[in-house]
């Protein structure tokens, strides 16, 4: 039970946290056209422009390769993992799910490996130690712990796989049961609350963040379309003299 | 050089690369601080205010609830690194609060410590710090080591514009009395007089009637230079370093002769004899929306039907994207050309309508590479394609001038170097930085030099051209080496008798 109310709490603030983010990004004005140039001048082009980024790191691939082959693979692995779990939260698993779960332990490889890549980069290439905080390290040491356990259960200690459905199930239809009691589970779970408490309030805002950055998603149309300013409007032209 | 130099030049490298950590290398780094009367004319305390942690700290809430820029990017990093190496300044000096990241995190960490549960709760953490009287120094320390250039933008994954964040410090320090005084007293003088220079309209007069006679002496021709002409159809604002300083004169005289030579009806105005915006360096939208008025009052005054921008970077950058936002819609120009335009679009644009007569080779004696400024290439654009002002003024040098030359890739378009002296630095305490900060671009140069012996490097930006004619020397260069676009232009344009 205590397992069920636990990730609840941590799912509501994760919500709700994200959320007055997201409605905190799209209130607040962005006073002048600023997009990065070039910068495209169709919306279809700032949605091209945005997909680069988020599928495929373009702007990352041009400043540092190895950061980009890392970063590349932690975040791939990590979709695929996510994706895949939800075969713990449908029944009958969806059809699509069943069919990437069987190469999620590979994505989970995938994650690690990148994760280790950017945790080597993070101690050893003194300018980006420089830049780290301890929080920076165990961001890291977060995700790598739960892709561990992760392929831990996968490979060597099997938790209790129906069990754990009736947990997972039961927590959708709002049936709390018991979750298996294995360590290794406990701590995977208990890592997924604790990185479902802290998203909201940390870096990993990034993912809502690049959606709402202006350098990304306006448009080089000052030229053709008055962009106003809310809070200094210039709707009267003034003085003549 | 007459000048003492009592810093070490950096050596060109064989490739732009990292410099290593040096931890303070540029920390004795400061512009100096505006006086009570600078800072009072701009509607800024004159010393640091009582309680100015409280109102630094209040006025950081305020910013990151006016722009939506600010707010994402204080809460988007994630540290990846992948700016680290991107900054002129850190690749000039080595110091780390000169990588992007770095720069942005002395704001950052005290947004986290007031503004975030976790910083709040777990300062040590995630490396949140207090306001201090420290870090207080360190913003104006390196904030004033950031030329606004955008370059680390381009290489951030989420798109992180140090610049914005960069402004927003300014302006921080400007509402608790502790601004930067090379900036604050030319924005005063734009204020009083009109331009940057404080140059009066007498003077201005005097000036462009010298200029005139310079020309008529040279070509044989009566180009004009005409000031506040009510009734002509464009209004030409040009930095006011175009009206006597080298090499930007040249350009001047470059714009008039196109003018001249295509029959249009331009004029200088004394009450807008500026196009440089310096309230965007220091993140002010007040006084940038009170310098940007200006232009489009004296718009107004003189009648004109179209607005031309001379070469500079960060002016072309304000009348592209900002102008109208700031002064309201211009709605009272052709309809034809409803916005502000750069002078390179139109020589572009006469140039390719076959209404300039021009003779490459009279550029012969020259073999010229161009830099991309930061605010023309990465804030703004030109002509009808994204990219076109990469592609415009390249293209009228390659009209104009049969030996042009490129360097390397990594350094131009959009990822240009900074000439080092922009965003509100080009003042003389700071040579130094100014010099280390030129580091990547002089390499660039030389490397672009060794293969093609390149004798002049053009730029479309007053302060890239001040820049350079001050610290090419440093580098072994000559000062004379850095030309106005439309100096080259200019010089090629062919006169017949009966044009006189
Ligand atoms: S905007 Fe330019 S000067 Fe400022 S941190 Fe970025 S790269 Fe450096
Ligand atoms: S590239 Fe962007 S996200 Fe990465 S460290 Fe630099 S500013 Fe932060």
């Amino acid at each position: 039970m205590f397992a069920g109310w636990l990730l609840y709490l941590a799912f509501a603030i994760f919500i709700l946290g994200l959320l007055a983010r997201i409605l905190r990004y799209a209130r607040t004005p962005a006073p002048l056209k600023i997009p990065l140039m070039p910068a495209p001048r169709t919306t279809g082009g700032v949605v091209l422009r945005l997909l680069q980024e988020v599928l495929l790191f373009r702007s990352l691939f041009r400043a540092s390769r190895w950061t980009w082959v890392f970063g590349w693979l932690f975040h791939a692995g990590l979709l695929i993992v996510a994706l895949s779990h939800l075969q713990y939260f449908t029944d009958p698993i969806w059809g699509w799910v069943a069919m990437i779960v069987p190469f999620s332990h590979m994505a989970a490889y995938a994650m690690v490996v990148g994760l280790t890549g950017l945790l080597c980069r993070r101690i050893m290439v003194v300018r980006i130690r420089y830049i780290s905080a301890p929080s920076d390290y165990l961001m890291l040491v977060l995700f790598l712990v739960l892709a561990g356990s992760g392929l831990l259960m996968h490979h060597v200690f099997y938790p209790d796989i129906l069990g754990l459905r009736h947990f997972t199930l039961g927590l959708v239809s709002g049936n709390l049961s018991a979750l298996p009691a294995q360590w290794l589970l406990w701590v995977h779970i208990g890592l997924f609350a604790l990185l479902l408490l802290i998203f909201p309030f940390s870096k990993l805002l990034h993912a809502p963040g690049v959606f709402f950055n202006p350098v990304f998603t306006q448009r080089d149309n000052a030229r053709g379309k008055h962009h106003v300013n809310p809070w200094s409007e210039n709707t009267e032209p003034d003085d003549k003299r | 050089m007459t000048e003492k130099i009592d810093f070490d030049v950096p050596e060109i490298p064989a490739r732009i690369e990292d410099p290593g950590v040096q931890p303070h290398a540029s920390s004795h780094l400061k512009p100096y601080r505006a006086q009570h009367q600078h800072q009072e004319a701009l509607g800024f305390p004159g010393e640091l205010v009582d309680g100015w942690q409280e109102k630094a700290i209040d006025k950081l809430g305020e910013l990151t609830g006016k722009y939506r820029s600010l707010q994402v990017f204080m809460d988007s990093c994630m540290k990846c690194g992948a700016c680290t190496d991107k900054c002129h300044y850190y690749l000039g000096t080595g110091d780390p609060n000169n990588m992007p990241v770095a720069r942005q995190d002395l704001l950052r960490n005290v947004y986290r410590r007031y503004y975030t549960l976790p910083g709040k709760l777990f300062p040590k953490l995630v490396g949140a710090v207090d306001l201090t009287e420290d870090v207080l120094d360190q913003w104006y320390t390196y904030f004033h080591q950031c030329s606004q250039c955008r370059r680390c933008s381009v290489f951030c994954p989420v798109g992180i514009d140090t610049s914005e964040v960069s402004m927003a410090a300014r302006e921080i320090l400007d509402t608790v009395g502790t601004g930067q005084k090379y900036v604050n007293e030319v924005i005063g003088k734009v204020h009083r007089l009109g331009n940057n220079l404080g140059l009066p309209e007498p003077a201005l007069a005097d000036t462009l009637e010298g200029l005139e006679e310079d020309i008529e002496e040279e070509i044989g021709v009566p180009v004009r230079l005409p000031l506040d002409q009510a009734g002509a159809d464009i209004l030409l604002v040009t930095p006011s370093a175009d009206f006597f300083a080298e090499p930007h004169v040249d350009g001047l005289i470059g714009y008039a002769k196109v003018f001249h030579q295509a029959g249009l009806s331009w004029t200088l105005s004394s009450h807008a004899s500026e196009a440089a915006n310096f309230g965007l360096f220091i993140g002010s939208y007040d006084n940038m929306q009170q310098v940007a008025k200006r232009i489009r009052q004296a718009a107004l005054d003189l009648g004109v039907k179209r607005i031309v921008f001379g070469e500079c970077g960060h002016a072309w950058r304000v009348a592209y994207n900002f102008l109208s936002t700031l002064t309201g819609p211009l709605e009272f120009l052709d309809t034809a050309f409803p916005s502000p335009q750069h002078v390179v679009e139109v020589t572009h644009n006469l140039l390719q309508s076959g209404r300039l007569q021009v003779d490459p080779s009279a550029n012969d004696d020259k073999r010229v590479t161009y830099h991309d400024s930061c605010n023309v290439a990465r804030g703004s654009g030109m002509g009808d394609i994204p990219g076109g002002q990469m592609l415009l003024p390249r293209q009228v040098i390659n009209a104009v001038c049969n030996n042009f030359f490129e360097m390397p890739a990594n350094t131009t378009g959009d990822a240009t170097f900074c000439c080092g002296g922009g965003g509100g630095l080009l003042t003389d305490e700071l040579i130094e930085l100014r010099v280390k900060g030129a580091l990547p671009r002089m390499q660039a140069l030389q490397t672009v030099d060794k293969a093609h012996d390149i004798t002049h490097m053009v730029a479309i930006c007053a302060i890239c051209k001040s820049q350079f004619a001050k610290v090419l020397p440093y580098y072994g260069f000559q000062m004379d080496q850095i030309l106005s676009l439309h100096q080259l232009v200019g010089d090629a344009l062919v006169w017949k008798v009966n044009e006189v």
